[in-house]
């Protein structure tokens, strides 16, 4: 089971980060204005299970415009120097909720030396908070930056998919309140379907940018628990372009440590060669 | 605000989180190197009939661990709870495995420095120092899989040098430490390892830093930058002390606190640069949009 988060229907209303955070007891992390439109938790972490960014860009793609127009007067020959003087209608304004990915291949899950982590029977991927003890290998193992350590609690969060309302046949809080169906929950291989339909419709309408990131099985992490359909490059939100789970290369760095093992034995051989 | 410089991401935020640990652990990449180095070189030299050495290095061994569990267990967030460590054993966490390694090595290296310090039990002594000396380059290198196997930049694409940085550091520490603790007659395999150390330490690291390209940002710049350039001024003074003078008492102690001044700061530059690695956007998404763009 999974998510699909259609982000151009979002509206970027946030009752999903409200309902996760009253549904899963959330602690508070603050109502900061941060300066970036109309985002006030930043980014994923230990108390912000679901995040809507919203990002204001220029229309035209992603190329920046040759020079900053000033009051109308700039030398604003470009399209997009131009579609910037006139206004809002210049400026596109994308709107997105992000949440934990629940990889395949979890970086996480595989790092945490305690068990903590572990597979639901709903193939996602959970904290046992009874277990976990605050070690925080899984923090920079994610290629996502999404679970972090809450303090002074000591311990990770992450979202959790609702594994309690799951095990109760029903859907997690986020979905249940989205009022868009911008975040759709149930079995991945039916959303994965219907979001590569929802793709062909907004491309037809003209949203020539419009794709689907995370709805395959052979990336870097073995496919996304949580996809998304998104309007601009992945960076744009926040979310990395290619991730790779970081144990993919862990037999060759065990490789390179036995190499360094046995160097490190020469050298003390070497050095005890004479007694003295 | 609007976002146009898409190598910053979403206003410049960070795609990665920084690493929630505390200066303790590079403290413990330094003393757990030691440890592992010094079970190797006391183990050797007992072999050899070099009673003082390998009595020094055992001791410094079984200090260097004592210290370890410790700092260790001040880091986590739930330091009652250090023995889920031991509740699983799983190959593909580099804390797990370097978790069962140290709960075999540390009584190993503590047996074999009391045996040798009192001269009790000499046949147990000799059988633990050489368990110790078997565990000893795990001890000094799993660290380095450990922080390579992260997502962020600085640290996973180092992955090949890591573990020879390490090594070298560790060799070179754990020498540094026997020559300042022997006498100037017995310490010549010191010396020689600890040469030998620095040596591999300082071409470890430049290795490192021409195989990152690019992502190398963090060890030539702000604080891991300067952190790495004390580190090699002090690692290659200290062994040039050691070719230099190093059967004059002074100077060996000298030379000693040198090569352990380098590899602590090493370490701490390796730790610092995995921070500034993590906070910087374009270190994450840069190398993924070509990577991706060459498909």
């Amino acid at each position: 089971m999974g998510f699909f988060t259609d982000t151009s229907i979002c509206i970027g209303c946030k009752a999903c980060e409200v309902a996760c955070k009253e549904w899963n007891d959330v602690p508070d992390d603050g109502l900061d204005f941060l300066g970036w439109s109309y985002d006030n938790t930043g980014s994923l972490g230990a108390d912000t299970w679901r995040h809507v960014a919203f990002i204001e860009r220029p229309r035209g793609g992603s190329a920046p415009p040759s020079s900053p127009p000033v009051n109308g007067q700039g030398a604003g020959s470009s399209p997009a120097a131009d579609a910037l003087d006139t206004g809002d209608a210049g400026v596109r304004w994308l709107m997105s909720s992000d949440v934990c990915k629940h990889c395949t291949h979890a970086a996480c899950l595989d790092v945490c030396p305690t068990g903590a982590l572990f597979r639901t029977e709903f193939d996602t991927v959970v904290v046992q908070q009874d277990i976990c003890n605050g070690c925080g290998y899984c923090v920079p193992a994610c290629p996502f930056g999404v679970i972090d350590k809450r303090e002074p609690d000591g311990r990770v969060w992450k979202c959790t998919l609702c594994y309690d309302r799951l095990k109760a046949d029903m859907a997690p809080a986020c979905a249940q309140a989205c009022p868009t169906q911008s975040i759709q929950f149930g079995p991945l291989d039916e959303l994965r379907e219907r979001a590569a339909g929802r793709v062909g419709v907004l491309r037809d309408a003209g949203v020539s940018e419009a794709h689907l990131y995370g709805a395959g099985e052979d990336d870097g992490v073995g496919g996304f628990g949580a996809f998304f359909l998104l309007l601009d490059e992945p960076e744009v939100y926040g979310l990395p372009p290619d991730p790779v789970v970081t144990t993919r290369d862990l037999p060759r760095m065990w490789r390179a440590a036995a190499g360094a093992a046995l160097a490190l034995v020469g050298a003390v051989a070497v050095a005890c060669a004479r007694p003295r | 605000m609007t976002v146009t410089d898409t190598t910053a991401g979403y206003y410049g935020q960070p795609v990665l989180k920084a690493p929630v640990w505390k200066p303790a652990i590079a403290w413990y990449f330094f003393t757990g190197g030691v440890a592992g180095a010094s079970s190797m070189l006391g183990f050797a030299a007992g072999r050899r009939g070099n009673r003082r050495l390998a009595r020094s290095a055992l001791v410094a061994s079984a200090a260097g661990i004592a210290v370890s569990g410790p700092l260790l267990v001040v880091d986590l967030g739930r330091p009652a709870r250090f023995l889920n460590m031991l509740r699983v054993a799983k190959p593909t966490s580099p804390m797990s495995v370097g978790s069962w390694i140290l709960t075999a090595f540390a009584p190993a290296s503590m047996l074999a420095a009391g045996s040798a310090v009192t001269g009790r039990l000499p046949r147990a002594g000799r059988g633990a120092a050489g368990a110790a000396a078997v565990l000893g380059p795990a001890v000094a290198t799993y660290t380095a899989v450990l922080v390579a196997d992260t997502a962020i930049p600085a640290w996973h694409d180092a992955h090949r040098e890591l573990p020879y940085l390490f090594a070298g550091s560790a060799a070179a520490s754990a020498a540094g430490i026997a020559m300042a603790f022997t006498p100037v007659p017995d310490a010549g395999p010191a010396r020689r390892l600890g040469v030998v150390g620095a040596a591999l330490e300082v071409a470890a690291f430049r290795s490192m830093e021409s195989g990152l390209g690019d992502a190398a940002g963090p060890y030539r710049e702000g604080r891991a930058g300067r952190l790495a350039k004390a580190s090699e001024a002090c690692t290659a003074t200290g062994a040039l002390l050691v070719l230099a003078a190093g059967r004059r008492r002074s100077a060996s102690v000298v030379a000693g606190a040198l090569l352990c001044a380098g590899s602590l700061l090493s370490r701490f530059s390796v730790f610092r640069a995995g921070f500034e690695s993590a906070a910087d956007p374009a270190a994450t998404i840069g190398p993924q949009r070509s990577r991706r763009g060459a498909d």
